[in-house]
């Protein structure tokens, strides 16, 4: 690709950038939230077209009209959120479109498991070509797609943040079914923030910024605070800068928690001014507790105490009632209302505090929420913009205002730095500082180890449901987590 | 980007304005009777059944939900309120019956959506055909004709020359506007139109708040039912029939999205003028009521064509 550039009405999001492939390699495609990785790979995928620029593959300059041409010149893309039908059948889904038939006009169902098994076998992973997708975990529908890719020849293969759903485990197979793409001679763009598994898995990286190319090295050629430095153009002396705060009094104290087989015996204290981090693979029952916790999801038995006193949280309402807040792992289909605005936003937890005999006092909203804007920084065009248009980091902020503005004072943040740039997650570092400064209590969720060590002032490690230990954040190393999460040690 | 969003949204209306505005002048040049003083009254008067039903759809399609059973409402409703009528319940009683009925109705329609987890298609679909039995049944099919001056003056009366119905209509579209945009209420509708998950995780009561808008719905059909019983002299349990329809029609002509999360109510009202205009022209130009039928249904076809040809340029 050469000078590429687009503009939309308003914006330059790509100004003559350049990007050269070599079959059988990962290029890493490096950049803060709204650089243009993700304008880039679509304008190669055909989903969007280039203002102006060349495309060259293999020698012959091309025009990229649409998606499905895109497929017949062999490039296949690979989406955070994927493109499957949950309730076909792995084979069904790599076929869809393109099924084989009989010259009837019958589908040719046996053909296409025959090709769909040797497919996934070639890609060294066992999936029952037969089950639903639905009852497949990520990674394996991971798999799939990849399958599903290949299956129309794909000889370049783009992949949006792959591992962002994966556990440790789970990266390491999809690591080895790259690694057999590159030798089939594969070119590959790799898309993600998590900057230890680039070093690992890329052969060039390409960063952007602000839509233009600031860099193109080789992998081995470069190292973590390079990249970090080319990305945001200023060094993060530390990137993970946890404030001590003075831990206050117990705000909350779970005795015994249950529900189904999610969670077994669940007991532990939370005290104001601390931050609380849980650790566990995907489907320890992490994600479970912040709902059974908030009251979306009902307990089978087991006490709850909220500053002292038992109380017992049967639904969200209950639960903003008693103080408590759930930023949510999924901002898009969980945290926010895309189609309102930032105001609209901010406020939507506390409109009952915030209007008299159900009128809405909308200078006291826009009050609220210009205060939250400002004070944690939210980059938008105005109170009145839609939340769809603010990146990531930003959309996590107003989430976040959300439950100050209804003055929760328990946190639950699920994966708060996911999909977010290096520079807004310092800043999320910095708000869960102030807050804790404040004597707010913070229950934080998360997959990445360094983050959680850092900002944690204690850690509980989440195995099958259960608390498989506890560790103060001086004690605890990614491996010693990882141990505990993977069961090495059985300490329950 | 204020500014655009401010455009766009109101650029929406003004597409379906001059839709309306082009539309009455193409009929003012075929016929000349059209845009006489007494002729426009009488289109907006037509209009007001319909344009009072189509806020209640309203505020139900932008929590991304449907109401099929407006029409049957209004036939019951109406039977209810006609024998109350007859026996001799004092007037006021008598229109609390009526829209009491509706709201009751509707209410069910939304204890059954929340509780019971209908899809909304399913439970109003249910309800037109209960509401319709009922108001066969009670009335044994027959129409209940005969009422007072004093009620019947709720259709024929006038205020400044302004037909009573218009001027019920015009403040049903102020409160309906103010509902939308300045309550609780309001936000929570858009909110759970736009993505209910989060509304139920930011304590929005999401249940009460559905339950209450198809509630509305059947409260503003019973309004609906008042004033057609009180226009014909007449209740009949056959009423209402395709009254979903144009509900639903002035909807989306007016640009609220069938998706949720978005709408105006407004665009509502130009969206039933626009239904009103064209029955009567079509009317006046002596069409055939099968051919109107088939360019009713062309129309609405062809508005939400154009404003999903439109959402698509945006982006």
């Amino acid at each position: 690709m050469r000078h590429i550039r687009k503009t939309f009405p308003g914006v330059v999001a790509l100004d003559n950038v350049d990007l050269e492939l070599q079959p059988g390699a990962v290029h890493i495609l490096l950049g803060e939230n709204g650089a243009g990785k993700s304008t880039l790979v679509k304008i190669l995928s055909g989903a969007y077209r280039m203002t102006s620029g060349q495309i060259i593959i293999n020698g012959r300059e091309t025009a990229i009209h649409n998606p499905r041409h895109a497929q017949e010149l062999g490039v296949g893309i690979i989406y955070q959120e994927l493109n499957l039908v949950p309730q076909l059948t792995a084979a069904e889904n790599i076929f869809l479109g393109r099924e084989s038939t009989f010259k009837s006009g019958l589908l040719n169902q046996k053909t296409m498991d025959l090709k769909a098994d040797l497919l996934l076998r070639e890609l060294g992973v066992e999936i029952d070509i037969h089950c639903p997708i639905s009852a497949l975990g990520v990674a394996q529908q991971q798999m799939v797609e990849v399958a599903k890719a290949l299956s129309w020849k794909a000889r370049i293969l783009i992949m949006d943040e792959p591992t962002s759903a994966l556990t440790r485990p789970e990266i390491k197979v999809l690591f080895k079914t790259i690694r057999r793409l590159k030798k089939k001679g594969v070119a590959v763009i790799y898309i993600s923030h998590r900057l230890e598994e680039l070093l690992e898995i890329g052969d060039q990286v390409t960063v952007l910024r602000d839509g233009l190319n600031v860099g193109c090295h080789n992998i081995a050629d470069v190292d973590q605070p390079q990249l970090i430095r080319l990305m945001v153009d200023r060094e993060l002396h530390d990137q993970l800068p946890k404030v001590q705060a003075e831990r206050g009094p117990e705000v909350l104290r779970v005795v015994g928690l249950c529900r189904r087989d999610a969670l077994q015996d669940i007991s532990f204290t939370l005290y104001g001014g601390e931050v609380l981090g849980i650790a566990g693979l995907m489907g320890s029952g992490r994600t479970e507790l912040a709902r059974a916790l908030f009251g979306i999801d009902p307990i089978d038995s087991g006490q709850l105490f909220i500053r002292g006193a038992q109380t017992i949280i049967d639904s969200p309402r209950v639960a903003i009632r008693q103080g408590l807040g759930f930023l949510t792992e999924d901002r898009k289909s969980e945290g926010l209302v895309m189609g309102l605005t930032v105001k609209e936003n901010i406020c939507l937890a506390s409109v009952e505090r915030l209007s008299r005999l159900g009128l809405v006092d909308s200078q006291g909203e826009r009050r609220a929420a210009s205060g939250y804007v400002q004070d944690l920084r939210i980059r938008t065009t105005g109170l009145e913009q839609q939340v769809m248009f603010l990146s990531g980091g930003n959309q996590q902020k107003v989430v976040l205002s959300k439950w100050l503005c209804c003055r929760a004072d328990i946190l639950i943040f699920d994966e708060p730095t996911r999909g977010i740039d290096v520079g807004s997650k310092v800043e999320i570092y910095q708000l869960l500082n102030r807050l804790t400064a404040g004597g707010t209590a913070v229950l934080m969720i998360s997959s990445e180890l360094p983050e959680i060590i850092a900002m944690s002032d204690r850690i509980l490690v989440m195995r099958h449901g259960r608390i498989a230990g506890e560790f103060t954040a001086a004690e605890a190393t990614q491996e010693l987590i990882m141990e505990y999460a993977l069961g090495v040690h059985s300490a329950a | 980007m204020r500014l655009k969003a401010f455009t766009w949204e109101y650029g929406r209306q003004f597409g379906t304005l001059a839709g309306l505005v082009g539309l009455t002048l193409v009929l003012w040049a075929l016929t000349p009777h059209f845009m006489t003083v007494s002729n426009l009254m009488n289109v907006v008067q037509q209009t007001s059944i319909n344009a009072i039903i189509a806020v209640g759809m309203t505020l139900v399609i932008i929590t991304a939900g449907i109401d099929l059973s407006v029409g049957s409402i209004v036939a019951f409703s109406g039977v209810v309120l006609a024998s109350a009528l007859q026996a001799d319940i004092p007037l006021p009683l008598a229109l609390a019956i009526g829209l009491a009925v509706g709201a009751f109705s509707g209410w069910m329609n939304g204890l059954l959506i929340t509780y019971g987890r209908l899809p909304p298609f399913i439970s109003t679909l249910g309800m037109m055909s209960v509401a319709r039995g009922s108001a066969l049944l009670y009335t044994g099919g027959r129409p209940i004709s005969g009422f007072s001056a004093d009620f019947r003056y709720l259709a024929t009366g006038e205020i400044l020359n302004i037909p009573l119905p218009v001027i019920i209509m015009v403040i049903v579209y102020l409160l309906g506007h103010i509902v939308l945009t300045r309550t609780k209420l309001g936000r929570y509708v858009y909110a759970i139109g736009g993505n209910e998950q989060a509304a139920v995780l930011s304590g929005v009561n999401v249940k009460f708040h559905k339950a209450a808008v198809y509630a509305l719905s059947g409260l503003l059909s019973g309004l609906a039912a008042i004033i057609l019983t009180a226009r014909l002299n007449s209740a009949q349990p056959i009423a209402g029939i395709m009254y979903e329809l144009d509900a639903i029609a002035a909807t989306v002509i007016g640009g609220t999205s069938l998706m949720g999360g978005s709408g105006r109510i407004i665009g509502t009202l130009i969206g039933a003028l626009i239904m009103g205009v064209l029955r009567n022209g079509l009317n006046l130009l002596g069409i055939s009521s099968f051919i109107q039928q088939t360019v009713i249904g062309s129309v609405i076809i062809l508005a939400v064509l154009m404003d999903m040809a439109l959402k698509k340029q945006r982006t």
